[in-house]
């Protein structure tokens, strides 16, 4: 199985685990939940479909991290789970 | 029912109107008792309960100077519910996590009532879901001083963790293993309650000076030990070298000159955040550059402020709670550092409580509204993980307050078009700092007229909230239950909120 990890738990950090899959299937567990887990979620699906990755299973364990943070560390996973392929 | 703030509130109780309505209202005060010298030396608690006559359905008070390291409160509850007591109300100044044992008494309902300042940890989680039998009533630091000497928190029998007692029957923070320094925040209960009762675990001849005079003590009770000294330094005691942090407080400094408020002879109380410690060695600095001399610090006293007090940059301390043990230590040497009574720091009917002489006072925020209110009483869910303290008393009587705070905390704008709760209404906020400007309460236009000169960014709450909701997005509504589960109670006794039950 194909894995990417990045990001971290400090505050206004997240942790990012992308595993190839069957099927999509997004979880978010944020600390800002109640405030921004649709954001969240829209976000990973627009930064997926920019990279046309359809076949993940993504977990992001959120701290409160900025999109931008959000975004670097799903790339940064995905590259992971490329190369750990290579 | 809707108070002046447009906040709903419980029927039938008295609506908050202003921060100055307490001027036309007349002091009540009920009388206070004396013991003449009667103190008596008790075996155990059990003995005590009996020889106070605790019943089930009274109210009973402590206070937090031991804060997270106190024993007294734990102890005393333990034995309440053992002797199988019930329908008893908690009157602490402060409740801290240490105190998470009585969970279990609310829930089997030996506590069906909590009247408090400040609370945070399992106790302000269960009653956040709902396990409080009565409204959990929250005050400030003066307000509960009103409370008590007006009779509207009557106190039947008040422990007073005492770090040292004479034979005579007097109470001292200043010595003993436990010594915590001044005892501020027990005056009004050692005052007013029905019975008084000293818990001590250090005994030693005649103290001079009592903070406790034995004419109001009851009885004594020694213990084997009644805190842990670790405990009682306060948790955010360390100056903040977070860059964000330290340009808030630069620009805090900024903003203090421009308006001249370092001068010889100024006053000033901050908070023990890290931006509020960075503001007051920043203004330290000043002082010593400037050969400037203040004339008073007040509030709960650092170790930073006894420096200042040693190299002679400040005249006197006014203390009502010591934050940590060089405070503690200072109290004990020093004349120029005074204790002083909950009332007298903060009591608006006191004729002149210390906080009306501030020149002004830097504060935190959980978050602030655009009508300048603000909560440092729940988290943005509506879950309690604070309380006033002294919030609302010296943002009231202070000339000039200002609210140190991040835009944003771990993504959420600290800045909303509502709070989720009022500590601390607008009207008694000037100037709220943050990273990325500096809003003033348009009610201040002088304020506006001066800081408009400077090169300081001054936007409007308006504008900040909006560079927020840039930088993390606006954050979706949402809506708290519509279950109260107690109130908060202004300084003047009106009602400026109401908590609800967490979903």
């Amino acid at each position: 199985m194909k894995i990417g990890i990045a990001g971290s738990l400090e505050s206004n950090d997240c942790l990012v685990t992308i595993k190839d899959s069957d099927v999509l299937s997004i979880k978010v567990q944020s600390i800002v939940d109640a405030f921004y887990h649709d954001q969240i979620v829209e976000l990973i699906q627009t930064v997926l479909e920019d990279v046309n990755m359809a076949h993940v299973d993504v977990t992001v364990i959120d701290k409160g991290a900025l999109n931008y943070t959000i975004k670097a560390r799903l790339l940064t996973a995905l590259h992971r789970m490329e190369a750990s392929h290579a | 029912m809707k108070n002046n703030l447009g906040r709903e509130i419980f029927d039938q109780m008295k609506a908050f109107a202003s921060s100055d309505a307490f001027e036309q209202e007349k002091r009540r005060l009920i009388n206070t008792k004396t013991t003449e010298g009667s103190v008596v030396f008790l075996k155990n608690i059990e003995e005590t309960f009996k020889y106070v006559g605790l019943k089930n359905g009274m109210t009973i008070s402590f206070h937090h100077h031991l804060r997270n390291g106190d024993k007294v409160i734990n102890f005393v509850c333990d034995a309440i519910k053992k002797e199988g007591f019930k329908d008893i109300t908690i009157a602490a100044s402060s409740l801290f996590p240490n105190n998470g044992p009585l969970v279990e008494l609310i829930k089997d309902q030996t506590i069906t009532g909590i009247v408090t300042n400040y609370i945070n940890g399992p106790i302000a989680n269960a009653v956040g879901m709902g396990d409080l039998k009565k409204p959990l009533i929250m005050d400030t630091h003066g307000g509960r001083a009103r409370a008590i000497e007006s009779g509207d928190l009557k106190i039947d029998v008040a422990f007073i963790a005492t770090p040292a007692v004479d034979k005579e029957g007097n109470g001292s923070g200043k010595f003993g293993p436990s010594a915590c320094g001044t005892l501020g925040y027990a005056i009004q209960d050692l005052m007013y309650a029905k019975k008084v009762v000293l818990i001590s675990d250090y005994m030693t001849d005649n103290i001079i000076e009592p903070e406790l005079s034995k004419h109001y003590v009851d009885a004594i009770l020694m213990v084997d030990k009644i805190g842990d000294s670790e405990g009682i330094v306060s948790g955010t005691t360390k100056i903040t070298r977070d860059p964000v942090g330290r340009k808030i407080a630069r620009d805090t400094v900024k903003v203090l000159e421009a308006l001249n408020l370092i001068k010889d002879g100024f006053s000033m109380q901050t908070g023990a955040g890290g931006i509020s410690l960075a503001v007051v060695e920043y203004v330290k600095n000043i002082m010593i550059s400037k050969n400037i001399k203040a004339r008073f610090a007040s509030g709960g006293i650092t170790g930073q402020y006894v420096d200042m007090l040693e190299n002679n940059l400040v005249d006197t301390l006014y203390d009502v709670q010591c934050f940590d043990l060089k405070a503690a230590r200072s109290y004990r040497e020093n004349r120029r550092h005074i204790a002083i009574s909950a009332s007298k720091y903060g009591n608006p009917f006191e004729d002149n409580p210390v906080v009306n002489d501030l020149d002004f006072v830097i504060l935190g925020a959980t978050e602030v509204d655009l009508d300048f209110n603000v909560n440092v009483t729940t988290d943005s869910l509506g879950q309690i993980m604070g309380g006033s303290g002294g919030h609302a008393d010296t943002a009231h009587g202070a000339k000039v307050t200002i609210i140190v705070t991040n835009l944003l905390k771990a993504r959420l704008p600290i800045i909303k078009e509502k709070v989720t709760c009022v500590t601390t209404p607008g009207e008694d906020i000037d100037i709220v700092v943050t990273e990325r400007g500096i809003a003033i309460n348009p009610l201040r236009t002088d304020l506006i007229e001066t800081l408009s000169k400077t090169k300081l960014p001054i936007l409007t709450m308006k504008e900040l909230m909006n560079i927020a909701h840039d930088i993390a997005g606006i954050p979706s509504n949402y809506e708290m239950s519509k279950e109260p589960i107690g109130y908060v109670r202004y300084r003047d006794g009106s009602i400026i909120d109401t908590l609800y039950k967490i979903k």
